[in-house]
């Protein structure tokens, strides 16, 4: 790195790993310019996150890094975004899929056991539907495409320029390269591969959750993130595939079936967006800080960008500006 | 277990989905050391190459691969998915399934026996998904299949061998035939007990990748295969109506009498 005191760094791609890193940096008092290869910031797996900060409930199926390193994360989302919401995650299972909830309580901790009543006051809309939940009320959750237009704003109040379109600035102009291209990386970083995902959004003015909401079942888990204006985000199907197709019919029909099963109002609602992209995964499903001489790649985010986001950008701010 | 020619390793099969990332699928292979690895294409193709990083990695297990047509409702869809993945994994192997039933994932025998034949004759070395029933079974042979993969219990239902005298009777009728008990798995005692029934090797994934520590499970399932096994060659004492002391009590000494 050269001698002055503001390093000039390049950050690549404006998805979460992007945007939360650039924003770390740029507070650090990096001279921070984001480029970002697509017509807007968000351009790839980030758009159609769920937006879930759940630490807790991701250890079902997250090795224990993943939830160690996202205890912050929480805090510092509602840092930057004020709208982030700390109302907790509700985990239910149909009464037949009961010995699914078991198990998702044998590999999770921070949770309260519920019966139908406590399910009631906490969604009202779920009175009667369930007997038995899982309430984990340290988590929180957000509205990823919000949260991106924020951070962006953010970063330009630091001073950050944003790049869009096909022309990179050059790397070699800048003290540092953050690559955090997610997918796009696929042939520079070994073993990331695309991990497919689908996911929908639906209108539904009747329902009124305040936190997430997780259905299990042994074959279509889902779960159903409230939004602003009666939005519902249900997520996400997970297939070995990088197939960047829209949508599957049989996909899209899992998701309603789960949606509808959560509550019939479902039914009724509007579908307004059903999408599909790759989640850029290494063979662990860990997010990975991979530094190369003056280059730091920021990629392998799996289903944890948001949640895991702060916790790598703060990695490759130590790389830049020594420890904290 | 030795079927259309090839040696099995280990009597364990292991499917290749459900885990919680490559790697820990990766450890659980190196743990069980199975004979065979089954992967899906039908799930995770959409009808393009799309699967191949994920085929990769399996690949790069060093295990044999099985290739399955997992989620197969109908003759004409198996027989396509079971070409596909002979381009993929060069391989003339298929685990066949054409599933009838969608809420117990049962096969469809008509069907299964249908696509049995037009694959065989197509050259591949077909492993059919089928249930204890002996007609069925014996059309499968006529098909062409030299090894049988009856139920134990439906698809990740884990509740074991469910019908104990459909499936003794199944293999004291075909004693020659190779047989794996695919699905219904959950335990190792499941796998010991099918060991000790005579049937030559098993087949699962869910009991290992959805157990609290998939790489331990996969240890124990490879140990009960071992076990099950060791106990049906070793010959296992009848069953009797009556009790039979182990110790003679003619002669004995009069102090606890």
């Amino acid at each position: 790195m050269s001698g002055r005191m503001k390093p000039e760094i390049l950050v690549s791609g404006a998805g979460v790993a992007g945007l939360v890193t650039a924003v770390i940096l740029a507070e650090r008092g990096g001279a921070v310019c984001l480029h970002e290869a697509g017509a807007r910031i968000g351009s790839g797996a980030s758009w159609m996150a769920g937006g879930m900060l759940a630490p807790w409930c991701e250890a079902e199926s997250a090795p224990e890094e993943i939830t160690r390193d996202s205890l912050d994360a929480v805090g510092w989302w509602r840092a930057h975004v004020p709208e982030c919401a700390a109302n907790g995650t509700l985990v239910v299972a149909p009464p037949r899929d009961l010995p699914e909830l078991a198990r998702f309580a044998r590999r999770t901790s921070h949770f309260e056991t519920l019966d139908g009543r406590r399910i009631a006051a906490l969604e009202p809309d779920l009175a009667d539907r369930f007997d038995k939940g899982l309430f984990f009320p340290e988590e929180a959750h957000l509205d990823p495409r919000a949260a991106l237009v924020a951070l962006r704003e953010r970063l330009i109040a630091l001073g950050g320029k944003i790049f869009h379109g096909e022309d990179r600035p050059a790397p070699e102009a800048f003290d540092w390269h953050i690559d955090c291209t997610g997918i796009a990386a696929r042939d520079s970083l070994r073993g990331l591969r695309g991990m497919r995902g689908e996911m929908l959004l639906l209108r539904c003015p009747e329902l009124h959750f305040r936190r997430p909401v997780r259905l299990l079942h042994p074959r279509i888990p889902v779960y159903i993130v409230p939004r602003a204006e009666s939005v519902f985000m249900v997520g996400a199907t997970m297939i070995e595939a990088e197939d960047s197709r829209g949508i599957t019919v049989r996909s899209m029909t899992d998701l309603l079936n789960a949606a509808y099963a959560l509550h019939p109002a479902f039914a009724e609602a509007e579908i307004i967006e059903a999408n599909a992209g790759l989640r850029p995964s290494f063979p662990d499903n860990i997010p990975k800080v991979i530094r190369d001489g003056w280059t730091i790649h920021v990629n392998g985010m799996y289903r944890h960008g948001f949640l895991l986001s702060p916790a790598r950008g703060m990695e490759v701010a130590a790389m830049v500006f020594g420890a904290e | 277990m030795r079927a259309y020619g090839h040696d099995f390793a280990s009597p364990l099969l292991l499917g290749t989905a459900l885990y919680d990332s490559p790697a820990v699928l990766a450890d659980s292979v190196r743990a069980g050391q199975p004979g065979a690895v089954t992967v899906s294409l039908r799930r995770e193709s959409a009808g393009q190459l799309a699967g191949q990083a994920f085929w990769t990695l399996v690949r790069d297990l060093g295990v044999p691969v099985l290739p399955n047509t997992a989620g197969c409702h109908g003759v004409r869809e198996a027989v396509t998915t079971a070409q596909m993945a002979r381009e993929v994994f060069g391989t003339n192997w298929i685990k066949l399934e054409v599933i009838g039933s969608g809420d117990l994932l049962q096969p469809d025998l008509f069907g299964l026996v249908e696509a049995a034949r037009l694959l065989t004759e197509d050259g591949f070395q077909v492993f059919p998904y089928t249930t204890e029933d002996l007609v069925a079974a014996e059309r499968l042979l006529r098909a062409g299949c030299e090894v049988l993969m009856p139920w134990g219990a439906p698809i990740g239902s884990g509740r074991g061998l469910n019908n104990l005298f459909g499936l003794r009777a199944l293999r004291a009728h075909f004693p020659e035939i190779p047989m794996v008990i695919d699905a219904g798995i959950g335990r190792p005692s499941h796998v010991a007990a099918a060991f000790e029934m005579g049937f030559d090797a098993v087949l699962l994934n869910t009991a290992v990748a959805k157990a609290g520590d998939p790489v331990a499970m996969a240890r124990a399932f490879r140990l009960a295969c071992e076990v099950g096994r060791l106990g049906f060659e070793a010959g296992p004492m009848p069953e009797r109506d009556m009790a039979v002391p182990s110790t003679p009590t003619l002669g004995r000494a009069m102090l606890d009498a």
